[in-house]
């Protein structure tokens, strides 16, 4: 466990219209500074645009940020984007945290009264589970480059051939004596009529 | 074939057997035991010397058992390798004193009876299993005779009559007099559709209807004068160019007549065949004289493929052919990663589609070989040693066999094979799982979050990432409004869901707690959704005891695509939330401080397929019916998956 201080940064999102029509979107922004270990809350435009990541990234440095929470969108959409970017300004990528304050707020509450408060307890469970976020280095396995090729049926040869022609060493284990399979012991085969072998 | 065994890059081993597998994607080992062939596949010219003074004769199982081979013999003329071999069954010693008739005639010198056992280890990155399929024996259904009755054949028994190189050289003759059948039927579904387990196999074997069409149309090719006869359920002919051939073999005179033979009989002196059929579409009793009757038997999974399955911890689907991770999304998948499957050991299939799904296989295995190295989302489950009681529970619940462990050992996770999911922290009573990423003190935090004020307005929702919460963000892109007091722990699967989880919710306040995940057939991870079940099951047996409504812990099931079925779901929610009342929660808060979190419903072996009854705990219906842990639960009133399997009283 880290012994090290909780610096969070929190980047609000309008997604012009689509959060900032229906949700308050500086009272977010201003709730969320005031949320412990929240060291900054910035409201951006769009924030998955190129000025948008440069600013998350510009922050992360101006404010020795250590957790990320971006209070947008799905991180169906836009997670593999915001790691990369919080990356490229040094953070490992599973410090963000994404709030999801569009598709399960502002595009499902139209009552404005009842959507900042939703997004305000979004944005507050978000971080409170970025407290919680670590550091992970993702584990690099080696390869094998050979397959083995279980059956030397019409199945098995064909993949054994398809692989092997890709360029990758195959094994192709068979039972019997020969390959062939079943299909060795057609005489033609449908629907041309034609030779199987 | 020959381009399989000339290919540069293809060690062929026939002759062989797989002994053992051990290790993970990218990182195989596999014992592969090659057994003698007591010839220098090298060196042999297949000049045959050697079989024109091998005194045994027996069966040619090539040929059906439809004519005889040598003890040393070539399965066939094109087989690859191009080699003679001695059947050690067959032979009538190694010892060359007992007989070496064949050593002492092969010029080339190339028979050794000194050839053992080789033990071959090989390191692989993939395997593809392409075990294929075996062909029902018809014996059981003794109303066709097969057996009794020299002239009734299977299919594939007439294929090696009809053959060009086949049991009589190239000759279409019958069994019992070598002379050619005039008159051939064919019976369809032997040993296939049928729910009687003494008659075969429930699916259809896919194969069989197009198989005897194409031995139609291969009579009239070169029999022209033959009379044949197809006896069918219902002709299967989907494929591309199949019913042009149904059609092309109906216009040249093949009767097709719908109604299976319920009696077979022979004529004991012309050994022709009298067959006994309700003609179902002319509703009359028909008997008909044939000279051969050829069996169309069904698929069965090949007996070699179980023991590979067992080997590379494979699943199997009901009839016992291998089962693909995914069924649309990842047809050629299994749950073990870097083992892909191929042809008929997935389901019966013909030649193209054995070739078509093979080149899939194929591909999907390269996309991992190209690489040197591949990433693990750290998302993995990591075992803390020392809360471990190394019971082993984690291994059992794991879907992907990631998790290696032998008694009384600490369990070690195979990050390589660890998908993520979280069923097997869930399942730990101690604490000693922890998931990287979405670690149980996060999902805690989350929950104090949500409840952390006014409490009694809030829906405490477990959506796993797949289907759930997609589901809910395709309600937002379609701007499906909905109450807005639910709020969404996200985890991989549903199966990450930890009774303490939902038990923790409704110590710190929450009126209604939801656990939502993939349908069945959806889920993500094989099939850690069906330890939700048990679990959910678990908590609401204890909630009942404890004089909870059980109907405050909703489960539903939303794809990704139901976006509409989401807001229904919040809508309910919110019913239920409505109803809770302050005083209820205080009141809950106080007994559950009380008591332990409840276990998982563990069913026994004994539960599968027996009577039980449900309960909805979304509108009270309650009902009988049978216990299938790969039976999707839902309420046959009101469509919610809150179906509570009441725990059989005995």
């Amino acid at each position: 466990m880290t012994k090290e201080e909780l610096r969070i940064g929190v980047f609000v999102c309008d997604c012009g219209s689509n959060i900032a029509g229906v949700v308050d979107v500086d009272e977010v922004q201003r709730f969320a500074e005031r949320l412990p270990d929240v060291v900054v809350a910035v409201r951006n435009k769009y924030t998955c645009s190129d000025p948008g990541q440069q600013e998350i990234q510009q922050t992360i440095f101006d404010h020795k940020l250590n957790r990320v929470v971006v209070a947008s969108c799905s991180p169906a959409s836009y997670e593999p984007i915001f790691r990369q970017c919080i990356q490229a300004a040094g953070l490992n990528p599973y410090l963000l945290e994404m709030a999801n304050i569009r598709e399960h707020c502002s595009w499902v509450t139209p009552d404005r009264e009842a959507a900042t408060p939703k997004a305000l307890d979004i944005v507050r469970v978000a971080v409170a589970r970025a407290k919680w976020l670590y550091p992970q280095d993702e584990e690099h396995i080696p390869v094998t480059d050979a397959a083995l090729v279980i059956g030397g049926g019409v199945a098995g040869m064909q993949a054994a051939l398809d692989l092997a022609d890709a360029g990758h060493p195959v094994y192709l284990v068979e039972k019997k004596p020969s390959i062939g399979g079943i299909m060795a012991q057609l005489d033609k085969v449908y629907p041309d009529i034609e030779c199987s072998i | 074939m020959m381009d399989v065994g000339r290919h540069p890059r293809i060690e062929l081993m026939t002759n062989a057997v797989l002994e053992d597998v051990t290790g993970y994607v990218g990182n195989f080992k596999a014992r592969i035991r090659k057994k003698p062939r007591y010839v220098d596949e090298d060196q042999c010219t297949t000049c045959g010397d050697c079989v024109a003074v091998c005194p045994v004769v027996v069966p040619d199982e090539f040929q059906m058992g439809l004519s005889s081979r040598r003890a040393i013999y070539i399965p066939f003329p094109q087989a690859v390798p191009s080699a003679y071999v001695v059947s050690a069954e067959d032979c009538l010693g190694r010892n060359p004193i007992a007989c070496g008739k064949c050593i002492e005639s092969c010029e080339k010198k190339c028979i050794n009876f000194d050839q053992e056992d080789a033990l071959i280890d090989i390191d692989i990155g993939a395997i593809i299993v392409a075990t294929g399929m075996d062909i029902y024996d018809p014996t059981a259904l003794d109303e066709y005779g097969y057996t009794r009755f020299v002239n009734v054949v299977t299919s594939l028994e007439f294929e090696r009559l009809i053959s060009t190189g086949g049991a009589l050289g190239g000759h279409l003759g019958r069994p019992s007099d070598k002379k050619r059948p005039l008159r051939i039927g064919y019976v369809q579904c032997v040993g296939s559709r049928t729910q009687d387990p003494d008659r075969g196999n429930p699916y259809c074997s896919n194969i069989c209807c197009m198989n005897s069409i194409k031995g139609a149309q291969y009579l009239i090719d070169n029999y022209p004068d033959t009379d044949v006869t197809i006896f069918y359920t219902d002709i299967r002919a989907f494929g591309k160019g199949f019913e042009e051939l149904l059609m092309r073999t109906r216009g040249h005179g093949v009767r097709y007549l719908r109604g299976l033979p319920g009696e077979v009989r022979e004529d004991p002196h012309s050994k022709n065949l009298w067959v006994t059929v309700e003609n179902t579409t002319e509703k009359r009793l028909e008997k008909c004289e044939f000279d051969m009757l050829v069996l169309a038997v069904g698929a069965v999974p090949a007996v070699d493929t179980e023991f590979v399955r067992q080997m590379v911890s494979l699943s199997k689907s009901p009839g016992g052919f291998l089962k693909e991770a995914h069924a649309k999304l990842r047809p050629v998948d299994t749950p073990t990663k870097g083992v892909y499957i191929a042809g008929a050991a997935e389901s019966p299939k013909d030649v193209r589609e054995s070739v078509t799904q093979a080149s899939a296989a194929s591909s999907r295995a390269s996309i991992l070989l190209q690489k040197n190295h591949f990433a693990v989302e750290a998302i993995t489950a990591v075992v803390y040693e020392e809360p471990c009681t190394r019971c082993g529970q984690c291994a059992n619940v794991c879907p992907y066999g990631a998790i290696a462990w032998e008694k009384k050992q600490i369990p070690q996770i195979i990050s390589a094979a660890c998908a993520g999911c979280g069923t097997c922290a869930a399942e730990c009573k101690f604490g000693a799982i922890e998931m990287r990423h979405f670690s149980d003190q996060a999902i805690y935090a989350q929950i104090e979050a949500i409840l952390e004020e006014n409490c009694q307005e809030k829906i405490v929702t477990f959506a796993c990432n797949w289907c759930s919460y997609a589901g809910a963000d395709t309600a937002g892109l379609s701007r499906m409004a909905y109450p807005p007091h639910a709020f969404i722990i996200r985890t991989m699967c549903s199966g990450r869901v930890h009774p303490e989880f939902v038990w923790y919710a409704f110590q710190k306040g929450a009126p209604v707690v939801l656990v939502s995940g993939c349908h069945y057939v959806d889920c993500h991870y094989i099939d850690a959704n069906r330890s939700t079940v048990r679990r959910i099951d678990g908590l609401w047996d204890k909630l009942i005891k404890m004089g909870i409504r059980p109907e405050r812990l909703m489960l539903e099931w939303c794809s990704a695509a139901e976006g509409g079925r989401w807001q229904t779901i919040m809508q309910e929610a919110e019913k239920k939330r409505q109803s809770v009342t302050s005083e209820e929660i205080e009141l809950t808060r106080a007994e559950l401080s009380k008591v332990r979190v409840p276990r998982p419903r563990n069913p026994k072996p004994a539960d599968e397929n027996s009577a039980a009854q449900f309960h909805c705990h979304r509108c009270d219906q309650l009902w009988d019916g049978r216990f299938n842990v790969e039976w999707e639960r839902i309420c046959p009133n009101c469509r919610s998956n809150s179906v509570h399997w009441l725990r059989p009283s005995h």
